[in-house]
This record gives C-alpha cells, sequence and structure tokens, in this order.
C-alpha cells in the first residue's frame, strides 16, 4: 500500500476538477487504500473557485485536510493555487497549471490579478512543477482534456501503476471520448 | 469492492435497499442528488414536486396508501414544509416515511444556515444523524423499522459535508416490500379537533417510548478513551473530533432526537470534563445543562459556519492544529466569487434593469448572482418566492410612484414554487406591481432539474408543460407579454412602458439556460481601431470581457457567442471573431 496522502485539487468551477477528482478516488478504491472525498458544489458551474479534498490512507476519519496538511495540491489555475497555497505541508508539492482567467472584481478593474504567483510558490513551496496543461490538451485533440493532463502530472508523483490510472480512466469518462483522454493522459504522463 | 458514494447517493441506496416505492422532492442544495439517484431505480417511483410542501404531501399519501416513501429536501425546505409535517407527526404513517433534512453550516449554498435538529424536537419526530455514507446508508434502512414500529415520520439529517463527501459503501441487495394494507381509519387520519386531540395524546406516549429507545439505540455508542477529556458528538463532527483529539472518550450520537439521557448521563458521570461538539446551536448542550450536568459547548465553540479538525484541537487542546505549512503568500488575493455564465439569458434583463434605474425585489436561483458586482441590481432577496409579495408590500407602504421604479423578478422554477400565490396576492388586492420571470426552461442554480414548466419529469419522460402565459392570465393579470432576454432593445421598451402602467403586469423573459443550449456559437471579437474604451460592454459583466492592460477583449475560450455585446457597444467595435 502507498503511504497516506491528502491531495488538493483546486481550480475555477468548469475547469474540469470534478472528473480529475472522481477518477484519482477510483484509483484509491483500486488499490485497496480508505479513501474520502469531499467537494463543495452548487455553484460549480458558475465560475467560482472550485476545491476537491482527496484523502488516501489506512484509517481516514475528517474528509476535509488541515491547513499545512496536503501532501500534493493540483492547480488548475494560478490564482486558486495561491489562495490555497496554506494548505501545502512543508515539504508538500504543487503542481500548478500556468493559465489565468481572471475573476470579476480583477475583470472589473477593483483589484489586479496578483503579478509574479509563480515566483511566489516557487520561493514558499518544497517543490513545485509548472505545467502547460492547456498546449498539451490542445495536442491531445481537445482543449477541455487540460484536467487530463493535470491529473496525469499528479498519477507520476503517486506510486501505482499507470494501467490502474487508465482502466479508471476508461470507467469513468464516456466511452466516446476515452481516446483523446487516454491520449491526454499519456501526454501528461511521459 | 466497496463502492465509494456520496451521503447523498448513499441515502438513495438506502432506501432502495430498504424497499421503497415512492420518493419525492424539490432540489436544493445539500440534497439534489438524492432524489436524482433514487430516479435511476426502476422500482421506484420518483417525482420533483413543486415545492417541498407538495412534495411531502405526496408522501404522506403514498405512507397512508401503504408503501415506504423517501422524501428529501435542504434545511430551508422543511420550513415550507413544516405544515404537514407537525400534523402528520399526530397522524403517524402507514408505510415508513423518511423524510432527509440536509443542511449547509457555513452556507455553501444557501440564504441561512438554520439548525433543524429543533424540527424533530418541535415536531415529536425521532431524528437520525450520519456520519459517514456507511452510516448514512444503514441509517435509513434502520430508520424505516423505527418509522413503522413507532408509527412516526422519521427524520434524517445530513449537512454539506456528509452530503457531499464520498466514502466506502457496502452495498446490499434490496428487500422487497409489500404494501401495507389499506383501511380507512378516519381517527387516525382526519385531523379534526375531537381526533386531534386524541392523536396528541398519543404522540406524547410515543415520545416517552422513544426516550427509551434512543437510551438503547445502537446508534448512540461510547468509545472509551483517556476519561480526562469526554467529548459528546454527531454527524461530521464526530470524524473532526477522531482526527483531532482520537484518544479522548467519546459519546458518538446517532439517533439525536430524543436524546439519550441516561447514556449521557453515565458518560458525563465517568469523565472529568465533558465537551459538547456540535456546529450551529447548542442543540445538545442545552438539553443536557438542563438536566443538571455540567458541560462546556458553545462557551468555547462558535455559533456560526462549519467546524473542522484544526478548530476542535484549537478549542479542546489549545493546539492550533495546523501542521507546519508552506510560507502563506503575502499578497492580498483577489476573491473569485461565482457569476452568470457567458451567454446567461438573465444578464440582459439586469443590463436594462440597470440602464433604467430600477429598484429589484430579488428571489432565489442564478439571477441572484445580479446581485454581485458589477450588476449589483436587487435590492432584497429572503426566500424562495419572496419576490412578489415584497414588491408589493414595498408599493403599499411607499405608493404607486415607487412603485413604478420597481420590478419583481424571479425564476420559472421559484415562480411555480410558491410566486404564485404572491402575484395573486397582487391581484386581489390591487397592487400594480412588474413581475419578471425568468423562464430559462430549467431550474438551473441547483444543477439544471425540470419542473412543471419544462414539459418533462425527472426520468426525462414527456408531460404536461404548464403554460406560464395562461396561468397568470387566469390569475387575473392582463397585461401579460412574452420577450426574448437576448433582445435588448425589446426588452427596455416592454419595460419602460410596463413598469408605469396603472395595473400588474407580468414579463415572461424566455430563453433557455446557456449551459442547456449545446449549439456552439462563433465567439466574438473587440476591432481594437474602433475600440473607444469606453467599457460599456463591461456593465454586462460578462466573464468572457476582460481587461488586457489597456485594452478590452474577449476571452474567445469564455465567450458562448450569445451576441449581447454586439448590441451594447455603440461604436460597432464588437463582431464575430472570423469578421472581425
Ligand atoms: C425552500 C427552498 N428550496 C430549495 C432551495 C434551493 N434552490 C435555490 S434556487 C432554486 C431554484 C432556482 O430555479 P429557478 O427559479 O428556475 O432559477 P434559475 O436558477 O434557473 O435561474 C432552488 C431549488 C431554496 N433555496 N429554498
Ligand atoms: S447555469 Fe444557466 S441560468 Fe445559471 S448562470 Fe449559467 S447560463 Fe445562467
Amino acid at each position: 500500500m502507498i503511504k497516506p496522502v491528502d491531495i488538493l485539487i483546486v481550480g475555477v468551477g468548469g475547469q474540469g476538477t470534478v472528473l480529475a477528482s472522481k477518477i484519482l478516488a477510483q484509483v484509491g478504491l483500486e488499490i485497496g487504500v480508505d479513501v474520502k472525498v469531499s467537494e463543495i458544489h452548487g455553484m460549480a458551474q458558475r465560475g467560482g473557485s472550485v476545491v476537491t479534498q482527496v484523502r488516501f490512507g489506512q484509517k481516514v476519519h475528517s474528509p476535509i485536510i488541515k491547513k499545512g496538511g496536503a501532501d500534493i495540491i493540483l492547480a488548475f489555475e494560478k490564482l486558486e493555487a495561491l489562495r490555497w497555497l496554506d494548505y501545502l505541508s512543508g515539504d508538500g508539492q504543487i503542481i500548478v497549471n500556468d493559465q489565468q482567467i481572471d475573476p470579476m472584481p480583477v475583470i472589473m478593474g477593483a483589484v489586479q490579478y496578483p503579478q509574479g504567483i509563480l515566483d511566489t510558490i516557487n520561493n514558499s513551496a518544497a517543490n513545485t512543477l509548472v505545467i502547460d496543461a492547456l498546449t498539451l490538451a490542445k495536442e491531445a485533440g481537445n482543449i477541455k482534456t487540460a484536467n487530463v493532463v493535470l491529473l496525469a502530472i499528479l498519477a507520476r508523483q503517486l506510486d501505482v501503476p499507470k494501467e490502474v490510472w487508465l482502466k479508471a480512466l476508461e470507467n469513468i469518462v464516456p466511452a466516446k471520448f476515452f481516446e483523446v483522454n487516454r491520449k491526454a493522459f499519456e501526454l501528461g504522463y511521459k | 469492492m466497496k463502492n465509494l458514494l456520496s451521503g447523498n447517493e448513499a441515502i438513495a441506496r438506502g432506501a432502495y435497499e430498504a424497499g421503497v416505492t415512492v420518493a419525492t422532492a424539490y432540489p436544493g442544495t445539500p440534497s439534489t442528488e438524492i432524489v436524482e439517484t433514487v430516479a435511476k431505480y426502476p422500482e421506484i417511483y420518483s417525482e420533483w414536486a413543486p415545492n417541498e410542501k407538495v412534495a411531502l404531501e405526496v408522501g404522506i399519501g403514498a405512507s397512508i396508501a401503504g408503501a415506504r416513501v423517501l422524501v428529501a429536501m435542504k434545511h430551508v425546505g422543511v420550513n415550507v414544509a413544516a405544515d404537514p409535517l407537525f400534523t402528520f407527526s399526530y397522524t403517524g404513517v402507514n408505510g415508513g416515511l423518511v423524510l432527509i433534512s440536509a443542511g449547509d453550516p457555513g452556507m455553501h449554498s444557501s440564504q441561512n444556515e438554520q439548525d433543524n435538529r429543533y424540527y424533530a424536537k418541535f415536531a415529536k419526530v425521532p431524528m437520525l444523524e450520519p456520519s459517514s455514507s456507511q452510516e448514512a446508508k444503514d441509517m435509513v434502512k434502520a430508520a424505516y423499522l423505527l418509522s413503522e414500529t413507532f408509527d412516526t415520520p422519521v427524520m434524517v439529517r445530513t449537512t454539506t459535508r456528509i452530503a457531499h463527501s464520498q466514502t466506502p459503501v457496502d452495498t446490499e441487495k434490496r428487500q422487497e416490500c409489500q404494501l401495507k394494507e389499506y383501511v380507512k381509519n378516519p381517527k387516525k387520519y382526519v385531523m379534526i379537533p375531537a381526533y386531534g386531540r386524541m392523536r396528541h395524546k398519543v404522540v406524547e406516549e410515543r415520545r416517552m417510548a422513544l426516550e427509551k429507545e434512543s437510551d438503547a439505540s445502537p446508534w448512540n455508542r461510547i468509545e472509551w478513551g483517556d476519561k480526562k477529556i469526554g467529548i459528546i458528538t454527531s454527524g461530521i463532527n464526530y470524524q473532526y473530533v477522531k482526527e483531532a483529539a482520537g484518544s479522548a472518550s467519546i459519546l458518538k450520537l446517532g439517533m439525536i432526537n430524543p436524546l439519550p439521557k441516561k447514556v449521557i448521563t453515565e458518560f458525563v458521570s465517568q469523565v472529568d470534563e465533558v465537551y459538547v461538539v456540535e456546529e450551529l446551536e447548542p442543540f445538545i448542550e442545552e438539553q443536557v445543562k438542563s438536566w443538571g450536568l455540567s458541560v462546556i459547548g458553545k462557551d468555547v465553540f462558535p455559533r456560526t459556519g462549519e467546524f473542522s479538525p484544526e478548530l476542535i484541537a484549537e478549542k479542546l487542546l489549545g493546539q492550533t492544529g495546523a501542521e507546519e505549512a508552506a510560507a502563506a503568500a503575502e499578497q492580498p488575493i483577489p476573491v473569485r466569487p461565482p457569476v452568470l455564465c457567458p451567454g446567461c439569458p438573465h444578464r440582459g434583463m439586469y443590463y436594462v434593469i440597470n440602464k433604467l434605474k430600477l429598484k429589484v425585489t430579488g428571489d432565489i436561483g442564478c439571477y441572484t448572482l445580479g446581485a454581485l458586482p458589477p450588476l449589483e441590481a436587487m435590492d432584497s432577496c429572503i426566500c424562495m418566492g419572496a419576490s412578489i409579495g415584497t414588491a408589493l408590500g414595498m408599493e403599499k407602504a411607499r405608493g404607486k410612484e415607487f412603485g413604478q421604479k420597481l420590478v419583481a423578478i424571479i425564476g420559472d422554477s421559484t415562480f411555480m414554487h410558491s410566486g404564485i400565490t404572491g402575484l395573486l396576492d397582487v391581484v386581489y388586492n390591487k397592487g400594480t406591481t412588474t413581475t419578471i420571470i425568468l423562464d430559462n426552461r430549467t431550474t438551473a442554480m441547483t444543477g439544471h432539474q425540470d419542473n412543471p414548466g419544462t414539459g418533462y419529469t425527472v426520468n426525462k419522460e414527456e408531460t404536461v408543460e404548464v403554460d406560464l402565459l395562461n396561468l397568470v392570465k387566469a390569475l387575473g393579470i392582463k397585461r401579460v407579454i412574452e420577450v426574448d432576454p437576448y433582445d435588448l432593445d425589446k426588452v427596455e421598451e416592454i419595460l419602460k412602458e410596463e413598469t408605469v402602467a396603472d395595473e400588474p403586469s407580468v414579463i415572461i423573459a424566455k430563453r433557455p439556460c446557456a449551459l442547456l443550449d449545446k449549439s456552439v456559437q462563433p465567439p466574438m471579437a473587440i476591432d481594437q481601431d474602433k475600440c473607444t474604451g469606453c467599457k460599456r460592454c463591461m456593465k454586462l459583466g460578462c466573464p468572457a470581457i476582460v481587461l488586457d492592460g489597456e485594452e478590452i477583449t474577449i476571452n474567445y475560450t469564455q465567450c458562448n457567442g450569445c451576441e449581447l455585446c454586439i448590441q451594447v457597444c455603440r461604436f460597432d467595435a464588437i463582431g464575430k471573431a472570423g469578421d472581425k
């Protein structure tokens, strides 16, 4: 069994974080660990901040992760990475998609989108990985597969065979989209 | 292998395994997925009722007729269903009935965070509260036995963190359940005063029997640990306590109404100091204190919002609970509130309302997002259906002239939920209120459920589609106009006319939610040579129109091609991306 791991998946409503966490949770079940997933939907499609918490372990109690408790943060957007940074543990890893989505207060010019987010993160996190998932998703053939590209990057960090991931992917995405998603996964996993 | 189920899916599964044959609900976060899941079982008749009161009434009928029934709603939905609930407690059931009440501490998606445990005590019905999906499923099954044994509806309470957390569940086979015999029994089911008085006595006897049951219930259990600290808790907080203070002695309550007085008294006597860890109100604490026992609760724990393992560690053990974290960001982080989607049919209406400087009594749905910047086009929003009555009240208080600068805004699902009676009042009491029904052909906010106006049932079977126009006319409204909310000029013309009319009018703005209409339109682009930077288009509050340095641009990945911005621009600077 892999050691207990707490993963935070953060992003903007509509980016596909929910699907990514579904696949991740399915993988947890496959490898026989206790799994708890907590997500807040409701506003998920309206462009608000979204967060899903996924915990693997021998026995997991709380479905929510403590501040400073996340072993990995998978951030689909830069500002969201920054927002949740204090959930990352001292020796944790943060994977950041190099994408900027302006929230309404920025669009209106009421506040500025923070500059140099990637530097800030790099300076404070023990381990930072920056990914251009949109480009890889385009290469796979559909920009909407950026979530699966990011999931594949996460998959690389966990000690679980690739076949298990692909099987979970196949179980969860609709059959007609499996091929393009598989391609996206391969591109991210490379 | 176990299945990973959300609390809601587990409740649905529990109902299925318990042999339920009728399920009714009105959607509401975080309860919606319960009946969405149940509807997939062909053995169970499922429906979206127009509102929670009707949902419960259909459930009551099915129970009296002998079926096992599931009824589900969000916490505020129980307010709407409270009237039948209180008297149904008197009549009791024939087939077992379980009412799910899904609360939302922290108000992730609600207008208040009321604590519905009081409903169980108030209506004198038992209430169970699960701590995981497995328990949710098992408790629902147990609740049917409780319901039929004690002749009472049973409430099961969840909160967002139970309803929307997925945890592993063992599933079992369905137990088919025969319909109970139906026998006419007016002394039990016809609550005229003479019979009601007799039933109230039965309810009191039942309450005492349930107190004994709670003391014997396997759902209330003690996990002995360190006896210096004892913790009484339930629901999701049990999990937080296990995480934050797992070595303490814990009394985990699963049956929270009535409380197990003997078990609690025994527990309190065995430990040095007792904390009650409960979100929101001191429901357990106050009762325990009323028995003369000494416990600590709301003196240290907040009465608002959600708890977390950190909060519990801090209050109980004086630790911060947080582990060593990566250095937090020092820059201020802009908030990211939800917004109306690109192409949302509600947007244009607010744009025109702002242009005409109208006041708005609002209602609950996606269109409530129009209250946020930059639209900020809402003066009030209280509960579902309140917009129309509130508008009438304002007009009656401040006079007709004030009423002419005021509109009530309400969605299609909300209008059918509880707006019709408000409109009836406008007609009956000679108001001149202008009501705008935003008919986006769905219940969008809660995830696109069908409603009586869409022409489809919960199973996507075709059914009669309410004729809104004629419904409104039949109430006595003479001025009813349908308009496409994408046609801004037309909307403006109609609004100007109707707000000043000396009689009530209803404007039906009809266009499907942008997420329902899957046809792809070409995105827009701004011709920078023509753009004067006046920012008029930005008043639409569309997330696809952004300021990129000095330039206003349209984010092509976000734009849905609704073309509202073309109509708004006075310099002809916006067009389809290919053309400009
Ligand atoms: C009593 C009650 N029941 C349920 C809800 C949950 N809820 C919030 S908005 C909404 C319906 C919105 O539908 P509609 O009025 O058609 O507006 P739309 O979201 O489609 O714009 C529901 C069911 C609630 N807030 N209160
Ligand atoms: S889901 Fe539909 S109704 Fe709701 S904001 Fe988006 S487009 Fe508008």
